[in-house]
């Protein structure tokens, strides 16, 4: 049992699940998963950021918080905090 | 007679039966282009207005099309039917009829950004299932034309299950008559049902429905299934499906399975608008490539922080620089008023009303027109061509620091204007600690009527010196601006530390692109404003003015009078006619300063100077500073007024007036940490009556305003005291 755990844990390492809140400027990626306990991150997905969407970071504030993002033609502002309950692969 | 009277009564009737009225709603996401159509469809014959029991501004314009009266309202910009804010809420609450006494409106009108289908579809989906009569309108079409996102509006309708779509642009004006044309028949465009986006939702809504003792819609059923949050509990529906008798936590928990209905719903809606999308559109736009060069250097983090700096410094450098020849005019020509008023009517009281009360009163509050105007227009250009959303972005760190987010910055940047319309402003501020905090901040930013009062003490005592580039008079006047940020910082951090412990904030803020202002739209704000401040001067200000003048002026002592009298006659008749001229005048100054040192003004000011008395202050200063409890401004022209007194040359103003100024024992009044403790206490005390009466509307709340007063006066009295104290012992 805990092998199997341990394995799990691996693999998870290995396929380096991309947090939102780490993507480089330049490059589109697709949402896989979302973490919506909170009420600012239903928000955001009332405002596109849904299983699915491509997403592009274009810009952050000084210190990197917030970040600026573009999705399907529209920027919309997102704070680190709530960026890292979004995981992401490359489109 | 009474024959053809009824008859004239039956005709009007009928006459007013003919114009059915029908009201329409203007809905659709924040900067869709849904006010500028809002503005092309109804004009000038616009109002604004409260929403009853609520503060939100209702805006509502009329226009009459074939024989049908239309009265539209222009709701704040929603992106779903799920609020966020005051101003979201009331939105949605008239859309859906939940406001009291109002009913459904007759149509919708839902304006659709064709740049941004994305996000703008998820309120239409849902508008569409409300099943209200709709017209959709199409906006941008000019901009995603040539942007090559080709829509095929037809295609589009079947999709949205037969909703008329009209591409407009708005600007130009292109589309509207079609519009107009079919909002005659407004009432044959209810919305079609298109297949259910939660199949599932729609089931069990369906079985609920049939147990409810009250007829509901199923849209309502399906809302009130869905809304299961705090913020909903005193909705009718809400209470209505949640009666004990129907297992409601089971439906729910067996639909939802713990995962919040909004999120799922979210989902699901967006599944259905990507397919809509996919069909519909030759190209999906996924980056606009619309920033220029310039933009996207000013994304980036350090030249953009560095460029918002710049610009607030432009604009600040405008409101003096600019305003300066304008103020001179308005100066001069009230001036000039009430001259003219003082030689060509008779002497008494009612010209002393007229000149030293109204003109002179009012006079010195219009002169702030030009400042004002330029400030206002700076930020109305900045709030339309979207650069307001950047600064709360870049701002958002710093903001947080002080427990509050980058939402906090538009409010208080508009109080750099005027607190009443920063404070209106934290309306879009969903968290009611964030809004509260805020607010209490925002009458710390430097206000255009705290403007003249440091220009006047600055220019007077303060030595134009140039330290380096820069010149001490403006760095006294840039370190009051700060001095009033940092105070109104401090305010929200301790308020969050301690009365307003507690939730997080969040910042969730759609930044549009850059766009340039229109040119129509902003003449009608910059006017709207300007007049709302007019009608301040014509009525708070003008009562404070004549009040102020009346306690100066009475009670008249007949004993000075005539004391008065007795010198003038007494003057030896040797003298030339000039030199009797300037005796006389003395006379006349010298019983006007015991008139007023003995009417109610000056002995309210003696009987309070002795709280004042650690400040340096004589009771002069204390009873212009009592007298401008109500708009801190006044304190201009009562300064002028007290004086005024005992100087023989009319030549001479105020600034010299104030240099001179004695106490009784010889000593000057107005020394250096004088003057810095009066600056102080004008940075933050809070002596405005405007400021308190919008506090009160938007907190719902009588204690707050009268806390929030308390507190900035005994904040600008200790500043002042310490300030006072410090100078005169060590330095």
């Amino acid at each position: 049992m805990r092998m199997v755990i341990i394995f799990i844990k691996i693999k998870y390492i290995i396929k380096k699940v991309m947090l939102l809140v780490n993507i480089k400027p330049g490059t589109r990626y697709q949402i896989d998963s979302i973490d919506c306990s909170d009420e600012t991150t239903i928000r955001l997905m009332i405002l596109g950021l849904v299983e699915g969407t491509e997403i592009e970071l274009i810009s952050s504030a000084i210190g990197g918080d917030p970040m600026e993002f573009s999705v399907f033609g529209n920027t919309i502002s997102v704070r680190r905090e709530q960026a890292r309950r979004f995981s992401v692969s490359p489109v | 007679m009474d024959k053809k009277i009824t008859t004239k009564i039956e005709a009007r009737k009928i006459k007013v039966r003919q114009y059915a009225s029908k009201k329409i709603v203007v809905v659709g996401n924040p900067n869709s282009g849904k006010s500028t159509l809002f503005n092309r469809l109804t004009g000038l014959r616009q109002k604004t207005g409260n929403y009853p029991g609520v503060t939100v501004e209702k805006h509502t314009g009329t226009a009459e099309i074939g024989s049908i009266f239309f009265e539209f309202t222009d709701l704040p910009g929603i992106y779903s039917l799920f609020p966020d804010s005051t101003d979201e809420r009331i939105a949605v609450d008239v859309i859906l009829g939940r406001l009291k006494n109002n009913d459904h409106p007759d149509g919708i009108v839902a304006v659709l950004d064709s740049t941004h289908l994305y996000q703008g579809l998820y309120l239409i989906r849902q508008l569409i299932d409300l099943g209200l009569p709709m017209i959709i309108v199409l906006t941008m079409t000019d901009i995603s034309e040539s942007d090559g996102l080709g829509i095929d509006t037809s295609l589009f309708e079947k999709h949205l299950g037969g909703v008329k779509i009209i591409p407009v642009v708005a600007t130009t004006g292109k589309g509207i008559n079609h519009l107009r044309k079919l909002l005659v028949d407004i009432d044959s465009f209810h919305t079609k049902k298109i297949p259910h986006y939660w199949p599932e939702l729609s089931e069990t809504a369906k079985q609920l429905q049939n147990q409810l003792p009250e007829k509901m819609s199923l849209f309502e059923v399906e809302r009130a299934l869905i809304e299961d949050s705090n913020i909903f509990t005193n909705t009718e529906s809400f209470k209505l499906i949640n009666k004990p008798s129907q297992n409601i936590k089971e439906i729910r928990k067996k639909l939802f399975s713990n995962q919040s209905p909004i999120a799922q719903e979210a989902r699901k809606i967006y599944c259905w608008i990507r397919a809509v999308l996919n069909d519909i559109q030759k190209s999906i736009p996924i980056i606009p490539v619309r920033f220029s060069q310039l933009i996207r250097w000013l994304n980036k983090p350090i030249p953009g922080t560095i460029s918002l700096f710049l610009v607030m410094a432009i604009v600040f450098q405008a409101v003096f620089a600019w305003a300066t020849p304008m103020m001179n005019v308005i100066d001069d020509a009230t001036s000039n008023l009430g001259l003219f008023v003082v030689k060509n009517m008779p002497e008494g009281a009612f010209t002393s009303l007229i000149a030293d009360g109204i003109i002179a009163g009012v006079g010195s509050v219009i002169i702030f027109i030009p400042q004002i105007a330029i400030l206002f227009l700076f930020i109305i250009l900045l709030e339309d061509s979207g650069y307001l959303a950047r600064a709360a972005y870049l701002l958002d760190r710093l903001m947080r620091s002080v427990g509050l987010s980058g939402q906090s910055i538009i409010p208080m940047i508009s109080s750099f204007a005027c607190a009443v319309p920063g404070i209106m402003a934290t309306r879009v501020i969903p968290n009611r600690r964030d809004r509260l905090a805020t607010i209490f901040a925002s009458p710390f930013m430097t206000c255009s009527a705290r403007l003249p009062i440091y220009a006047l003490l600055i220019a007077a005592f303060i030595p134009s010196r140039q330290l380096g580039f820069i010149n001490l008079q403006g760095l006294v006047l840039f370190g009051l601006y700060m001095l009033g940020i940092c105070m109104g910082l401090m305010t929200a951090l301790l308020l969050r530390k301690t009365a307003l412990q507690g939730s997080k904030t969040s910042f969730v803020i759609m930044l549009p692109e850059f766009r340039r202002p229109n040119l129509n739209s902003v003449l009608i704000q910059l006017l709207t404003r300007i007049r709302v401040f007019l009608e301040r001067a014509g009525t708070v200000i003008f009562s404070v003015a004549v009040i102020i003048w009346a306690l100066a002026y009475y009670p008249q002592s007949d004993v000075i009078a005539s004391h008065l009298a007795e010198q003038k006659a007494s003057i030896s008749t040797g003298l030339s006619i000039e030199e009797y001229e300037v005796i006389s005048r003395q006379l006349d100054n010298q019983a006007a300063a015991d008139q007023l040192s003995q009417s109610w003004l000056g002995r309210t000011g003696k009987f309070i100077a002795p709280v004042f008395q650690p400040l340096g202050w004589d009771w002069k200063i204390s009873s212009a500073v009592i007298a401008g409890f109500p708009a801190r401004e006044v304190v201009i022209p009562v300064l002028a007024t007290v004086y005024a007194v005992g100087n023989t040359d009319d030549g001479v103003n105020l600034s010299d007036r104030l240099k001179s100024a004695k106490f009784p024992d010889g000593s000057l009044i107005f020394t250096l940490p004088m003057v810095l403790g009066l600056l102080i206490f004008y940075a933050f005390c809070l002596q405005c009556v405007a400021t308190l009466a919008v506090i009160r509307r938007e907190t719902n709340s009588v204690a707050l305003p009268l806390l929030a007063w308390i507190y900035m006066t005994s904040l600008g009295y200790l500043g002042a005291f310490i300030v006072y104290q410090i100078g005169i012992n060590y330095v």
